[in-house]
């Protein structure tokens, strides 16, 4: 829905500038919500953790002879999960925009997705573990998750936008992920031009440290957080 | 006999006769000993310099009010926090540096529901022994013999969500279980259900520390849950002001106890003392006052105030007469 309204309503004052007859606002705008999906639902699915921790389920574990590396796995590929199976919903759509898969472009792109998911529920844990409400999650999330996802490229492409913005948005890990998606996606043919985007080895590379830092990340702050 | 067989309280080393020759067993190895233990959050002492022991085959209870440190002292005993004072052994372990062995060791059964209440019975169980390292067949065994035991047979296969508060806390001590644990720990374990729950858990603790020689440790704040337990800790500000079992503490208090509610507590409280002698404790909108011949004090006490007195009652000690003896405060 999101999509489709907003798509709609800005498809009419965007102009890519390198194709005349380049893409619509609406198939730009689709990779975009495909992981604006995969961001809430892997954040939203480690939000548990901050009250399970005290309370519930997730004490049990904790004093299970489990090391935390695995625990925070655990976790992790339950929201990467919960999160691909949501993206591919969104992704059964892409027809819709015209994007034409091939068996490599469908595989990569949910190979991508795969990790983009994983590296967001990390992100999502590294902040859950450490903190003390739920409300206080809210709050990052809107000062932090919603910005990376807005400034990653999804909303609107790094062309043309003034200097400091762009440099905010080469910073971004999220830039990355999303070119990799958008890579993927438009896998065998020709028809990827939305501006500046970072080459597919770099959005990889970057996309594959940020699951790795993410974890480690996660990780550390879990077996800080407990004993 | 197994290592686990043998309890002696004051010898510290035991030496066994086995078939295979010579065996040294330590005492240590079937016991909790906590010694000063000390425990604060920035500026507040939760606990201060607690010291107790406890041996496999009993129930132990720790009873105290709300705020007395008891939670501190389950959540470092369970391995949530660490020992930051003090020293902790759990069966031989010393807990500030041995915590994975003797996670193996501990069933932990929390206040909080700590079961999945979408997933039905048998499902929480099978994923509690994986945690555990169990599988195949011996935890297909394992569920089968605890969901018997539990009388849980029937309800396996229902979700968590649908089974009463008694039904899921015996699924939570079955879970607890499950790995065959040498000590159970238990906070608040008999929160939230009816009288007849309460009971039947009761004697589910005290069958299953008798036959399988498991070491059971509970806090509570009801003193019926205490009065349950072989032995008692009481603990008061993170003090631990009493240690024994539930009928010799009541015997410190020395006698019966009367409380007396009357318009003006403190003027008659100020009068029974003087003309009978005995000090009297202004306790929670009553006196409270410790005597011997208790009967014959109550019949004399009705004689000379007979206005003042609006009810009183005669009764043996309790667990919280002997905490508010101890402590001088209200059991709250």
């Amino acid at each position: 829905m999101f999509w489709l309204l907003i798509g709609s309503g800005l498809s009419a004052s965007f102009q890519p500038t390198e194709a005349a007859n380049g893409p619509g606002y609406i198939e730009y705008f689709y990779p975009g919500i495909v992981v604006l999906v995969l961001l809430f639902t892997s954040i939203f699915a480690t939000i548990s953790v901050v009250n399970d921790r005290r309370e519930g389920f997730l004490q049990s574990i904790l004093v299970a002879p489990v090391p935390r590396w695995r625990v925070v796995m655990a976790q992790a590929l339950g929201g990467t999960t919960l999160a691909l199976l949501q993206g591919l919903l969104l992704l059964l759509l892409a027809p819709t925009v015209g994007i034409r898969f091939s068996a490599t472009s469908i595989l990569l792109s949910i190979g991508v997705m795969a990790l983009l998911a994983f590296g967001l529920t990390n992100l999502g844990l590294l902040i859950a573990w450490r903190m003390e409400s739920t409300q206080g999650f809210h709050a990052i999330m809107n000062l932090l998750l919603i910005p990376i996802w807005l400034l990653s490229g999804a909303f609107f492409p790094s062309t043309g936008v003034p200097g400091w913005l762009a440099w905010t948005m080469k910073l971004n890990p999220l830039t990355y992920g999303l070119a990799a998606f958008r890579h993927s996606l438009y896998f065998d043919t020709t028809a990827n031009a939305f501006g500046e985007a970072p080459p597919w080895t770099l959005s990889m590379l970057i996309t594959g440290l940020f699951c790795v830092l993410t974890y480690v990340g996660a990780t550390l702050t879990a077996s800080a957080q407990t004993n | 006999m197994s290592a686990r067989g043998f309890l002696v309280a004051d010898t510290e080393v035991l030496h066994s006769i086995t078939t295979e020759g010579f065996r040294q067993l330590t005492v240590s190895d079937n016991r909790i000993e906590v010694e000063n233990l000390s425990h604060a959050y920035q500026q507040r002492q939760a606990l201060d310099n607690v010291s107790f022991d406890v041996s496999c085959g009993e129930i132990f209870g720790l009873l105290g009010p709300n705020g007395s440190g008891k939670t501190t002292l389950f959540r470092i005993l369970s391995t949530l926090m660490p020992v930051t004072s003090g020293t902790v052994r759990i069966l031989g372990h010393d807990l500030a540096t041995e915590v994975k062995a003797i996670r193996n060791l501990l069933g932990v059964v929390f206040q909080h529901p700590g079961l999945d209440a979408k997933l039905t019975v048998v499902e929480n169980l099978r994923h509690h022994g994986h945690l555990y390292g169990l599988a195949g067949k011996t935890l297909h065994h394992r569920i089968s013999e605890l969901l018997e035991r539990f009388g849980l047979s029937d309800r396996a296969k229902e979700r968590v969500e649908i089974l009463s508060s008694g039904l899921q806390r015996r699924v939570e001590i079955a879970k607890a279980l499950l790995h065959s644990p040498r000590v159970l720990l238990l906070d608040e374990p008999t929160s939230g259900l009816d009288v007849t729950a309460r009971r039947q858990l009761s004697d589910y603790l005290g069958t299953i520390a008798q036959t399988e020689n498991i070491l059971v440790l509970l806090t509570t704040h009801l003193l019926d849950d205490a009065e349950a337990c072989n032995r008692v800790g009481i603990l008061d500000i993170g003090r631990l002001v009493a240690l024994g079992e539930p009928d010799e503490l009541k015997n410190r208090v020395g006698g019966d106890v009367i409380l007396i509610e009357s318009t003006d507590n403190e003027t008659l409280g100020i009068a029974i003392a003087e003309r009978f002698r005995v000090s009297t404790i202004f306790a929670d909108n009553h006196l409270r006052i410790e005597c011997k011949r208790g009967h014959e004090f109550v019949r004399d006490v009705v004689a000379t105030f007979p206005d003042e007195i609006q009810t009183i009652r005669f009764g043996k000690p309790t667990l919280e007469d002997v905490f508010v003896k101890l402590t001088g405060n209200p059991f709250l």
